[in-house]
């Protein structure tokens, strides 16, 4: 756990920092220096197919990879903290309804849809992640809508609407603080879900578009040229790796200490 | 039993239908069509080929048509690959992205119930530890990390097996690794944890009050109740396995239904993409109402 969260610290320093500290930018060309090994004088790490800084690159891949992420994270977490707390909150038929409509969607290969929505909508950054976002929402939903229900028969919720507050402030100002905690922890738990989605649809070209890149674009990079230059492969990978097991380690542990 | 089908069946039903209006409208709305070339058409020919593939209709009208066609199981033309239609390349291509599936399926639970099964034999012993630690980074290991390394490792360093393509059974032994490899990490997560927890009840108790040995009532009294939890994770499975093909069938250079997919999907191959949406989300239905009759058979509660 304590490992886990070092090293998502250190990765998201690292892509934060990093890139202005080293020599070459992400998409600059070194043509002296054209598929270098890594510790080459200059490019610690190498360098790609057409002379690129790998350390670079993987550095402002990771960046983006995570901003993906944590915006899609976002974009998931305000809607399904929505549908949840009203679904809950307003019981009965609506509840029933909108519930119903989680459970058909859940049913949904997710994937094969964002991707419909990329090949309907174009391949853009901000359709990267409002795609992901608006099909990572469900559990949260169901989460949010659980908590929502068994804190309505709390007392102080009924002392709040014995004094007449609206629902709509009951829900934001009752409701809502009291869920964050769960909410927080499966927040943590889809990144890691949203790192895998950005970065399978960048590896297969539909994600982010170059000359941006992205650990899933990297990872394609180095799939291309792995029996020339294996390290192409292995750096952006392991960080990839790196991030997903460590969040997800962190996410779990999180959610056992919140649930039990 | 019949209950629990009947709910399913409610809910199934109505999602393929909306999967169906939703891809369909989506695909309508999108910008860009199939003959958006570098070369823009003259008008007449772009006017017949529109009319040929019925796309002046109104809205409602070629809905009703795509899924009158479809009953029929026709898909119509591929707009990109002018000489196939959409069927020809799902007929050619589901077999392959079926059997990669279905032999990454086999594979995963071999491992995944087997590690599961090693794992539990003494909790919280070091082999325990060491089990659960590679599950967890198996588990969390995108197919399209593992795929490359294994070709890397054993196709191009070791030239044990062919990198891509598919010709004799050899060259589907690495996709097929590559596939079942993290569903096999879950597995053996969920084993593991259904196995502590049947391991604690009473009628586990009692076997062993009776003098049978260990092997015996791990494998005969716990493991059934213990893969309650594995059944539960047979839909989610399915629904990964059908998406980590696309990525492995692009790898290995596959001719599934996978690769079709992601080229239509680079082309918008509106046809294709509705084609491959619609049975891999009714494949996944049918995935989910299979898994439900498993777990009624293991867990009788569940039966109602």
């Amino acid at each position: 756990m304590k490992l886990a969260l070092a090293v998502i610290v250190a990765i998201i320093l690292a892509a934060l920092a990093g890139p202005a500290l080293l020599h070459w930018p992400y998409d600059a060309i070194d043509w002296d220096s054209v598929r270098a090994p890594p510790l080459s004088p200059g490019h610690f790490f190498g360098t790609d197919s057409v002379g690129r800084d790998l350390l670079a690159r993987t550095l402002v891949g990771t960046r983006i990879t995570l901003a993906v992420a944590i915006a899609a994270a976002s974009v998931s977490l305000l809607i399904g903290v929505a549908w949840g707390a009203i679904a809950g909150w307003a019981g009965g038929r609506t509840d029933e309804t909108m519930m119903r409509i989680v459970d058909a969607l859940y049913a949904l290969p997710f994937m094969f849809v964002v991707i419909l929505l990329m090949v309907v909508f174009g391949r853009s950054i901000l359709l990267v992640f409002l795609g992901i976002g608006a099909v990572e929402w469900l559990t949260m939903a169901r989460v949010v809508r659980g908590q929502v229900i068994a804190l309505k028969q709390r007392p102080f919720i009924l002392a709040a609407e014995a004094a007449g507050a609206r629902p709509a402030g009951i829900i934001a100002g009752h409701l809502l603080p009291n869920v964050a905690g769960i909410a927080i922890a499966y927040l943590l738990l889809t990144v890691p879900q949203v790192v895998m989605v950005e970065s399978f649809l960048s590896f297969l070209g539909l994600g982010v578009q170059e000359p941006l890149t992205s650990l899933g674009i990297l990872v394609k990079d180095g799939a291309d040229d792995m029996d020339i230059t294996p390290h192409v492969l292995l750096l952006p990978g392991g960080i990839l790796v790196a991030i997903l097991v460590s969040l997800t380690v962190v996410g779990e542990r999180l959610r056992s200490r919140l649930t039990a | 039993m019949p209950h629990l089908i009947r709910r399913r069946l409610m809910t199934a039903l109505p999602t393929l239908a909306a999967i169906l209006i939703l891809s369909f409208l989506l695909m309508r709305v999108a910008p860009g069509g199939p003959f958006d070339g570098e070369r823009p058409l003259d008008p007449e020919t772009r006017a017949a080929l529109v009319t040929a593939y019925g796309l002046d209709k109104p809205l409602p009208a070629q809905l009703a048509l795509y899924v009158g066609r479809i009953a029929h199981g026709d898909f119509g033309p591929s707009l990109v690959y002018r000489d196939f239609t959409v069927t020809d390349l799902v007929r050619q291509g589901l077999p392959v992205s079926l059997t990669l599936g279905a032999l990454a399926m086999v594979l995963a639970l071999v491992i995944g119930v087997g590690v599961g099964l090693a794992a539990a034999i003494r909790p919280d012993g070091h082999r325990d530890r060491a089990w659960m630690l590679i599950m967890t980074l198996l588990s969390a290991m995108p197919t399209f990390v593992t795929g490359p390394l294994l070709a890397l490792i054993f196709a191009l360093s070791l030239q044990w097996l062919p990198v891509s393509g598919l010709e004799g059974p050899s060259s589907l032994i690495l996709p097929v690794v590559a596939l079942a490899l993290p569903v096999a990490g879950a597995i053996a997560k969920l084993t593991r944890a259904g196995l502590a927890e049947a391991l604690a009840q009473d009628h586990v108790r009692t076997a062993r009050a009776r003098g049978l040995s260990p092997l015996r009532v791990l494998i005969v009294h716990a493991l059934k109740p213990a893969l309650v939890p594995v059944a539960s994770y047979a839909g989610p499975a399915a629904a990964g396995l059908l998406t980590g093909a696309v990525v492995i069938e692009t790898i290995f250079a596959l001719p599934g239904l996978g690769r079709y997919f992601v080229q239509g999907a680079l082309n918008r191959d509106y046809p294709l993409v509705l084609a491959v949406v619609t049975i891999y989300a009714a494949l996944i239905i049918l995935f989910n109402l299979f898994a439900d009759l498993i777990y009624g058979w293991l867990d009788p509660r569940a039966r109602g």
